[in-house]
This record gives C-alpha cells, sequence and structure tokens, in this order.
C-alpha cells in the first residue's frame, strides 16, 4: 500500500520536474504579484515593510490557486485517474499523495522564496523567518482547501475561474492567522507562538478534511 | 427507467406541496401585515438611534433566515450523500439563491442602518465580515451548480462543497472575531447594546416568523420548480431518443 503511495508522489514530484508548468510557474508569478505591488502602492519603504507579510501571504494564497486546477484534471484526461480508483490503494491515500506533491512543488518553493522576496518590499531581517515560517507551515493547508476544489471541478471543460471562487472564501482563516503570526513578529501585543500555533492547527485540520472531502469528490465524480 | 422510479416520490411531494402552499402563503401574509404594521407604527422610536431602529424589523430576520438556509442546505448535503434521498438535492438546489438573497438583503440593510449610526456605509466589523464570506459561498454554490450539467452530479458535488462550507463556517466566525479585536479594539459597536424592550421584541419577533414562512413558501415554489425542469428534461431526452428510433427504423 505504501508503495503505491510514494508511486503517485513521485510520478508527480517527476511529471512537475519534466513537464513543467507547476510549481516554478507558480513561484513566477509570485515575483511578479510581489513587483507589481510596489507600482500600486508607490515606493514607501516604511508603507511596503509594514505591510510586506501581507503582500507575501496574499502573493502565496495566489500563485497556489492559480495552477491548481490542473491538479486532478491531467490525469482526468488521461484516464490515469480510473487507474488510482481501481487500485488498491485508498482514494484517500491517493488524494494525500498528490496533495503532498502539489505542496512539495508549489508551497515548499514559495515559503522559501519568500525571504528574497521579502527583500524587495523591505521587510525587516528579524521578520524573514517569522514570514517563511508561516508560509512553510500555512501552505498545505492552502494545497488542502485546494485539492476538494480541484476534485469537485476535476471533469470540468469550462472550469477556469470556479476553483478560486470556490476556494478563496474557505482560505480567509489560514490568511487571517498566517498574516497576523507574521505581523506579531513584527511587535505588537500578541506573541508569536498563539497565532503560529492555530496555524498550525489549521492546516493539520485541512490535512484531514480536504483529503476527505477531495476523495469523496473525485468518487462522485465518476 | 431509473429516473421513472425517481419521479414516483416527488410526485408525492408535488401533491402534498401544493396542498400546503396556499396556508404558507397566507400565514406569512398575515404574520408580515401584522408585524409591519406594528414595527412601523406601533413600536416606538429608540432613544438613540431614533426612527431607523425600524431597519431592525428586516435586518436581524434577514441575518437569522442566511444563516438557517445554510443549516439547511447542509442537512440537504446529508440527505443526498448518506440517504440518497431523491429530493435532497432539489431542496439544496432550491435553497441557495434564497438564502444568498437573505444575506445580501442582511448585508444592505446593514449597510444602510450604519450610514446614519455609525456615518459609513460599510465597517470591516467581524460580523459585518462573516456575513460577506458567507454570501460569496452561496455565490461559490451557484456557481457550482451552474457549470455542472448533470442534475444528479452537481447535486453531490454542491452537497460536498456545501459541507466543507458548513465545517468553516464556525471557523471563519473564530477567526474573523480574532483578526477584528486585533485590528480595532475599540469598535464602534457598543458590546451587548441595551436590552430589547417588548414594544419592539413583539414585532420583531412576528415579523422573524412571518420571514420564515414566506421563505419556506419560496423554497417551495423553487423546489417546485426544479421538479418540473427535471421533468422536462427527462422527457426531452425520452423525445430525442424516440425521435432517434424513428429514425433508424426509417433508415432501415
Amino acid at each position: 500500500m505504501s508503495e503505491a503511495f510514494l508511486a503517485i508522489l513521485k510520478r508527480d514530484l517527476a511529471l512537475a520536474a519534466r513537464a513543467g508548468g507547476g510549481g516554478e510557474l507558480a513561484l513566477v508569478f509570485f515575483l511578479t504579484l510581489v513587483v507589481l505591488v510596489p507600482f500600486a502602492l508607490g515606493p514607501d519603504l516604511n508603507l511596503l515593510s509594514r505591510i510586506g507579510p501581507a503582500i507575501l501571504w496574499l502573493g502565496a494564497l495566489l500563485a497556489t490557486l492559480i495552477g491548481l486546477d490542473r491538479l486532478f484534471q491531467g490525469d482526468e484526461e488521461d484516464g490515469s485517474l480510473d487507474l488510482i480508483r481501481a487500485s488498491a490503494l485508498p482514494l484517500e491515500l491517493a488524494v494525500l499523495a498528490k496533495g503532498l506533491a502539489h505542496w512539495l512543488t508549489t508551497g515548499l518553493p514559495l515559503a522559501l522564496a519568500a525571504p528574497l522576496l521579502g527583500l524587495l518590499v523591505a521587510l525587516p531581517a528579524e521578520a524573514m523567518l517569522p514570514v517563511a515560517g508561516t508560509l512553510l507551515v500555512g501552505t498545505p493547508a492552502l494545497s488542502f482547501i485546494g485539492a476538494t476544489g480541484a476534485a469537485l471541478t476535476a471533469g470540468l471543460k469550462r472550469g477556469g475561474l470556479i476553483l478560486p471562487i470556490l476556494v478563496a472564501p474557505l482560505t480567509v482563516p489560514v490568511l487571517i492567522f498566517g498574516v497576523s503570526a507574521s505581523n506579531s513578529a513584527l511587535g505588537g501585543t500578541v506573541p508569536f507562538l498563539t497565532p503560529f500555533l492555530i496555524l498550525c492547527a489549521l492546516s493539520l485540520a485541512t490535512l484531514v478534511i480536504g483529503t476527505i472531502a477531495a476523495a469523496a469528490a473525485l468518487r462522485q465524480a465518476d | 427507467m431509473a429516473s421513472l422510479i425517481e419521479l414516483a416520490n416527488p410526485t408525492r411531494f408535488m401533491r402534498l406541496s401544493s396542498r400546503l402552499l396556499p396556508w404558507f402563503v397566507g400565514a406569512a401574509a398575515l404574520l408580515l401585515a401584522v408585524g409591519f404594521y406594528l414595527a412601523f407604527f406601533v413600536a416606538p422610536a429608540d432613544y438613540q438611534q431614533g426612527e431607523t431602529i425600524r431597519i431592525m424589523f428586516v435586518h436581524v430576520p434577514a441575518a437569522w433566515l442566511a444563516l438557517m438556509f445554510y443549516s439547511m442546505m447542509a442537512v440537504s448535503a446529508l440527505g443526498t450523500l448518506v440517504w440518497r434521498h431523491p429530493l435532497a438535492d432539489v431542496a439544496q438546489k432550491a435553497a441557495a439563491p434564497i438564502g444568498a438573497c437573505f444575506a445580501l438583503i442582511c448585508l444592505i440593510t446593514g449597510a444602510l442602518w450604519g450610514k446614519p449610526m455609525w456615518g459609513t456605509y460599510w465597517v470591516w466589523d467581524a460580523r459585518l465580515t462573516s456575513v460577506l464570506v458567507l454570501f460569496l459561498i452561496y455565490l461559490g454554490i451557484m456557481a457550482l451548480w451552474r457549470t455542472l450539467d448533470d442534475p444528479s452530479r452537481a447535486g453531490r458535488a454542491v452537497a460536498i462543497l456545501t459541507l466543507v462550507g458548513f465545517v468553516n463556517v464556525p471557523i471563519i466566525k473564530f477567526s474573523v472575531d480574532w483578526w477584528n479585536t486585533l485590528h480595532q479594539p475599540a469598535s464602534v459597536f457598543r458590546a451587548g447594546g441595551p436590552t430589547i424592550h417588548p414594544a419592539m421584541l413583539w414585532p420583531l419577533l412576528i415579523l422573524a416568523v412571518g420571514f420564515t414562512l414566506l421563505a419556506l413558501a419560496l423554497h417551495l415554489v423553487a423546489m417546485r420548480a426544479e421538479i418540473m425542469r427535471r421533468r422536462v428534461r427527462t422527457l426531452t431526452i425520452f423525445e430525442a431518443e424516440r425521435l432517434d428510433r424513428l429514425a433508424a427504423e426509417v433508415a432501415i
């Protein structure tokens, strides 16, 4: 059983590395978004550093959402989803493997790139690590909330914008606690650990709920 | 033939609902008339808020109903996924626009009330924000209904989305509360407010029941329309198949 799990994980990682169009595009999109913000707000470094964590979090959220519709669509089109459904591996674990691969190729690089992009919005040095840390523990939640939306819209020919519309309202808690943990590292009355631990809890809960819901949605689409 | 068997239960529903509907409409009209009369002519103006307090009589029932219809949709979603009740997804599809409407009414009346009271149409207060997010979830559910063509498949997909949303709504409420208290500790909202006077409470309760009956009547009408729509769809498919067979026979 764990062999099948690892096989799906490896396959998705190899696909992401060789076929392109996944993680690295999300990174470029993230960079573009962060670069666009100062043009809209003006080059005021004080303002930028104050709202820096918010910019990075919004950028990561949008960059994650943008590629999500392909999570199950490719497998649905070439029939490998039917093979996965027919295999002995529970569909929940298959979804977990695919979600994990999505996070490893999208969320993890975004979190690692965040300190670099932080330089662009004049993020203070002491806030770099907390922002990267919140993104590291928060982006799995985005991947797995998104997996539910991707599973619901897997068979759609004219999906497109529907996925972000479904998923975005559900990411409100993650965004709130991600940004508030990052901001508390910049100073404030709330200790860093409180929102950070709630963010971890959200990620863990989403990991379970998202996996089960996505697997249920894939079964219904059959 | 499966669709014919499915029609058996809805037929009973159609008969029952056509008998219930006039009573619902009549009771709703009566209660709304009495409630609005009491609210506009009998209930006193608030000593602080003046005449604008009368917005409350629409605002508060709308907020209740927006939440009630979402809960009803979650129960229908369970009905679709667990019990496979043939009417559950009809009930859920019919409930979504009505719930969204009440959320919108709640937001608009809230904005109109906010302008004279707080001096602004919109405040990023925790309660307002949660209703706004609820409204967005309603819109997402309606969008998913429209993008999936096959009603039974759409019903199951929307049921899953509804349940995921239902789990999320309390989390969103909690996090928005946290977010708001973090950003503006001294809110324009007075916590609690004065306890409500019976002269205002009675019209409010009567109107709440009246609006609920009105919403249920609308829900019944929407469900009947949806059942009719599905029958037309099934009949169209049968007719197309018959014509196909006819054409094939002629060709032979």
